[in-house]
This record gives structure tokens, C-alpha cells and sequence, in this order.
């Protein structure tokens, strides 16, 4: 299978309030389709590791390599086009624009790629959101849906481009079992039928074991 | 619709009540920057008007000249230690070449000589000392539109008689003169003339009123025991009045005679029309900033408040460009809006204050639609809320998605 991430001895350095080291030497790989769960105690550096391999965090030493191209050194709005394009994110909280529509915040990441006329792009926005089941909660304000409701249509939104990551910090961290459960059902789904990669940061044990493979970490280092 | 556009105009119409705080702030700011504008130009113009109902632009004359001493040498004594004025007469040489040479120039609109004289007015057993001013009517009345401020008489038959006098309204209060009247004048060389008062005029200046008559130029040069050569001025208007002291310059230096612009001679009154300019530019330029400070406020608290939908945008792929043009687009959103509604007041305003009625030779309140104000206003107001917008836009677009997202 293809590599589609891949971290060379990636060091990361915390210099507030005293210089210490994060992250020591960590390499790893990511195939495509894979459904990888990071685990770890708090301060382990599982999501500074998380938002190195997004893009967003460029303070690190190593190379980081996604869709086997070189990240590491290109300018922020280089990043920025590359996230756009080819990451998706699920974070603990949904961060939906809470003045739009469901649709519409589903639409966002695509109307800003701007490779689609509108009109094939709100086809495609509710087709996603009826994978999640939420095609009737399209044209409510993202602020009036439930919590559960809200991560699905985060998910949604996460896969409006057809990314080939889906990176989640903590995805299902603020959510009962029972949305865990969808949420959790939904991300296997799209690794099995869609082929989709995912890398999720998690506390959650369970939701960890029924991942595909666990990347545990403590004090910076991958210990399994 | 651009998606950056697109969130913008949603900032601007989900939190209305900021919005309109922020449009009004704009509205009031730009309102009163071209209202003050428009009414000092109206004060201007209004000051301007009543200073040349009396004085020309370019007033030209034979200045007194002061002996020289008769060997120009530094180094040496001096032959002549008390200085004097030279006796010359100080009239216009061949006035008629002068006044051909002025016309030539084409800045200038309107040449008239002038004889000024000093003299008594007698009436019975009361006396007033002042100034005779012979013109040439038709000349004179296209300068000055004396026509415009005649209360009494008719000025025009100063043309055909060459006896008539035209008195200003304080002398004809305390000489109990009407038309037709008859008016005796000592002139400063002795000579007595009954003059018949043809008209009456008055400026609200009191000191002109009370002092002031016009009569033919011929007849002033008789009371100078002059020839008709004998021209004490020479007035001249230009088309710019602004420009008068450049014209004067030029008059001076191709006629040899001293010229003199109004704001020369003026100076007093130039220097509060630029005090009262700075003064109102610097309180209207103020207003307009702090309506600025009002959009920078507004525009900060909405990138404190979106702070998270900033830093889910950059994830998502927004670029700090993307970010900028976002809070742009919403600062001049605001800012447009608010232009459009100042505009609007401001015409209200001026409406209202054009019709009011001040009085005096006022009239009305000197204000008009004075469009170059209205362009400076939308200028300067674009740029405030440009710069009120772009530097929270900046600050938004340095926010770090990653410190954000982790909390």
C-alpha cells in the first residue's frame, strides 16, 4: 500500500517558559486507508505530534512528508493550499461559523478551493451530508443543531474535498457514547468503503482498540 | 459571491445592532466633516463678498519714496542722516498707459482709476471729516456692485450729473440728508463744492458708512485743484482673487508703481479666515477619525469574538491574505454605508441651514452644496475606515490556528 504520510526523526521544542523537548526523534508512517488512533497520557505530545502532521504547527525540526512531497519548509500559504486541498479536520469542539447554515459550512473549505461551480458544490455538500444522515438539518443554522449533530456536520465538512487524510483531535471527546458510537462507526466506514486515512488523537480506550493500528506515546517518544 | 466576501457581508448583517452603531458612528462623522467643510467655504465666500464691496483685488498706486542718500557707498558717512519722504506728487503717471498695460495681462478682469480725496461734509453747523472717492461710475459699479447695496437713489444718474454725490448711510443719519438734498465738501486744498445727493448706500461696515461718498472722478480731480491726468489708484480685479497677490507682483514689476494685493491689506482678516480654516479642518478631520476609531473598535471586538472561526478558517486552508480581505470587506462594508447615509445628512443639513435667515447684509446662512467638499469627505472617510478595518484584519490574520484549535 502507498505511504501517504511519513515523519523523519521529527524534534520539537517547547522554549516557553523553559526550553524543553516535546517530541524526540519520531518517525513513523502512514499507509492509505488506514484508520490510526494516537494514544497517550496528557503531555505525551501526541497532539503537538497531531498538529505538526497537519501543517499548521511549522516549529519542528525533521521532515515531515505528506503524499510523499516534502512539507517541511514551504511557506504558510503553501500550507495553507495543501490543507485545503488534501487534509480534513474533526476537532474535539466543532468549530462551526455559527451565523451559516449547515450547508453552507459544509461548503466552505470547497467554495475557497474553488475548483467546483457553486451549484456542483452544494450537490456534493449534501450528498456528504447524507452519508452522515443530516440532509434534513441542511439549511438550519449550524448553531441550532444538537452536539452530535454538530460533529457530523464538522465530519461532513472535513470530507467536502475529498481529502486524503482526516485528521480529529480528540473527535469524539465532547460527545456521549452513544454519538461515540456514530461518529466512530462513520470514521470506519470511510476508511473501509471510502479508503480513506485517518489519524485521530484519542483519550477514549475503546474507541482507540477498534482502531486499525495505535500509535502509543509517552514523554515524546512512540513506544508502540 | 467570493466565500471571503460571502463571510463578510454575514459578520455585517448577523450582529446588526454593531453594524449600526458603527454606520452611525460613519453617518455623524462624515455628516459633520462635509457640513463644516461646505459652511467654510459659505464663510468665505460670505467674508470674501463683503471685503470687495469696498476694496479691489489688486489696489495700484505711487508709493512714497524715501530720499536716498546721494552716494551709495556703505563705508562712508552717510550725506543725508535724516532720511525724508521725497516731495513728489503721488499720481499715476500717464495713467491711461498703465491701465492698457494692466488689461494686457490675462489674469485681470476689470482696471478703474480712482482719485481719493479728503474732505468735510457740511451741513449747517455740523461737520464730518472723510473720504470722497472719485470713480468712474460704470467702471467702478462692475468692480464693487455698488448697485447691490444701495438703499436709496438711484446710482446711475451719477453718470449724467456731474454735481451728484452718493453718501454712505451713516452720513446721511447724522446730516439728515435725503435725496435730492444738497451737500457742501471741503476738500483738503481748500476748495468748497455743493454736491446733490443722488443716492444713498450702505455696507454694514459702519466706519465705511459713516465716512464714504462717491463722486465722478472728474469732479474729485477739480477738488484736488488736478488735472484730468490725476489718478491717485488704480483698481484692478483678477479672475482668481486667491491668486491676486501673484498678479499684484507682476503688475509691480511691469508698471514700477506699487501694487497691492488684498491680502496685503488685509492681512488682519486674512489671518482669522486661516485661523477659523485650521480650526474647523482639524475639529471636522477629528470627528471623521474618531468615526474611524468607532469601525476599529467594532472590527476588533468582532475578531475577538470570531477568534475561533478565524483559526478554523486558516485550517481549513484560509490563507492571512483571505483572513485580511474578510474583516476589509466588513470595515468597508460599514464604511460605504456610512458615506452613503453622511452624504445624505449632510445634504439635509445644508438644506435646513441655507433656508435659515441670519440677517445683516448675511442674508441668508452662507452655506452651499460645495461638491469638491463632498468628494474630500468620501476620500478621507474611505481611507479612515480602510485603515480602521485592515489593522484588526491584520492582527486576525496573525492568529495562530494551533493555539486556538489545542485549548
Amino acid at each position: 500500500m502507498d505511504t501517504i504520510l511519513s515523519t523523519k526523526q521529527i524534534d520539537k521544542y517547547f522554549h516557553d517558559p523553559t526550553e524543553f523537548q516535546v517530541l524526540k526523534n519520531i518517525s513513523f508512517d502512514v499507509k492509505k486507508g488506514e484508520f490510526l488512533s494516537m494514544v497517550g497520557k496528557s503531555g505525551s505530545g501526541k497532539s503537538t505530534l497531531l498538529y505538526i502532521l497537519s501543517t499548521m504547527d511549522t516549529d519542528y525540526k525533521g521532515e515531515l512528508y505528506i503524499d510523499n512531497k516534502l512539507m517541511t519548509g514551504l511557506s504558510t500559504d503553501q500550507l495553507a493550499e495543501i490543507r485545503n486541498e488534501k487534509i480534513g479536520f474533526v476537532f474535539q469542539f466543532h468549530y462551526l461559523l455559527p451565523e451559516f447554515s449547515c450547508l453552507r459550512n459544509v461548503m466552505i473549505p470547497a467554495l475557497k478551493l474553488g475548483k467546483l461551480s457553486e451549484k456542483e458544490i452544494e450537490a456534493r455538500a449534501y450528498q456528504k451530508l447524507e452519508i452522515l444522515g443530516l440532509q434534513d438539518q441542511a439549511l438550519k443554522p449550524a448553531s441550532k443543531l444538537s452536539g452530535g449533530q454538530q460533529q457530523r456536520v464538522a465530519i461532513a465538512r472535513a470530507l467536502i474535498n475529498d481529502p486524503l487524510l482526516i485528521m480529529g483531535d480528540e473527535p469524539t471527546g465532547n460527545l456521549d457514547s452513544k454519538n461515540t458510537a456514530i461518529v466512530f462507526d462513520i470514521f470506519q466506514e470511510l476508511t473501509r468503503n471510502f479508503g480513506q486515512t485517518i489519524i485521530a488523537v484519542t483519550h477514549d480506550e475503546d474507541f482507540a482498540h477498534k482502531s486499525d493500528r495505535i500509535i502509543e506515546m509517552k514523554d515524546g517518544r512512540i513506544i508502540s | 459571491m467570493n466565500i471571503n466576501t460571502a463571510i463578510a457581508k454575514t459578520y455585517v448583517t448577523s450582529n446588526k445592532k454593531l453594524t449600526a452603531v458603527a454606520v452611525m458612528g460613519v453617518v455623524l462623522g462624515m455628516s459633520i466633516y462635509i457640513f463644516m467643510n461646505c459652511m467654510l467655504v459659505g464663510f468665505d465666500k460670505s467674508a470674501n463678498s463683503s471685503i470687495f464691496k469696498s476694496t479691489s483685488h489688486i489696489r495700484v498706486y505711487k508709493d512714497d519714496e524715501i530720499s536716498k542718500p546721494l552716494i551709495e557707498d556703505n563705508s562712508a558717512k552717510p550725506i543725508i542722516i535724516n532720511p525724508k519722504t521725497v516731495p513728489v506728487n503721488n499720481t499715476i503717471i500717464n495713467p491711461n498707459l498703465v491701465i492698457q498695460t494692466i488689461l494686457r495681462q490675462k489674469e485681470v478682469t476689470v482696471v478703474t482709476p480712482q482719485v481719493n480725496s479728503s474732505v468735510f461734509y457740511n451741513n449747517g453747523k455740523s461737520q464730518i471729516s472723510g473720504l470722497s472717492v472719485g470713480i468712474k461710475p460704470d467702471e467702478a459699479n462692475v468692480m464693487f456692485d455698488i448697485k447691490s447695496f444701495m438703499v436709496e437713489g438711484n446710482f446711475d444718474l451719477l453718470k449724467s450729473n456731474q454735481n451728484g454725490i452718493v453718501i454712505g448711510s451713516g452720513i446721511a443719519e447724522k446730516m439728515n440728508l435725503a435725496v435730492n438734498d444738497n451737500l457742501n465738501l471741503t476738500s483738503s486744498k481748500g476748495i468748497n463744492r455743493t454736491f446733490k445727493v443722488i443716492g444713498v448706500f450702505k455696507t454694514n461696515n459702519s466706519a465705511i458708512d459713516k465716512t464714504k461718498s462717491y463722486i465722478n472722478i472728474a469732479t474729485a480731480q477739480q477738488l484736488l485743484k488736478e488735472g484730468s491726468s490725476y489718478i491717485t489708484d488704480i483698481n484692478v480685479n483678477v479672475i482668481d482673487p486667491e491668486n491676486a497677490e501673484n498678479v499684484a507682483t507682476k503688475i509691480e514689476a511691469i508698471t514700477g508703481y506699487k501694487a497691492e494685493g488684498w491680502k496685503e491689506a488685509n492681512a488682519t482678516y486674512v489671518a482669522g479666515n486661516k485661523m477659523r480654516k485650521i480650526v474647523i479642518t482639524f475639529v471636522s478631520f477629528t470627528i471623521l477619525l474618531v468615526a474611524g476609531f468607532g469601525i476599529y473598535n467594532i472590527l476588533n471586538m468582532t475578531v475577538s469574538q470570531k477568534i475561533n472561526d478565524i483559526a478554523i478558517l486558516k485550517a481549513m486552508g484560509f490563507k492571512g491574505k483571505d483572513v485580511i480581505r474578510i474583516f476589509v470587506t466588513q470595515a468597508v462594508s460599514i464604511g460605504i454605508m456610512g458615506v452613503i447615509g453622511g452624504i445624505i445628512m449632510a445634504i439635509i443639513l445644508i438644506t435646513i441651514l441655507k433656508s435659515i435667515y441670519v440677517g445683516g447684509d448675511i442674508g441668508y446662512f452662507p452655506i452651499d452644496y460645495e461638491f469638491k467638499k463632498f468628494v474630500q469627505g468620501v476620500a478621507i472617510g474611505l481611507v479612515i475606515t480602510f485603515f480602521a478595518g485592515y489593522i484588526p484584519a491584520k492582527k486576525a490574520a496573525n492568529v495562530d490556528p494551533v493555539e486556538i484549535l489545542r485549548k
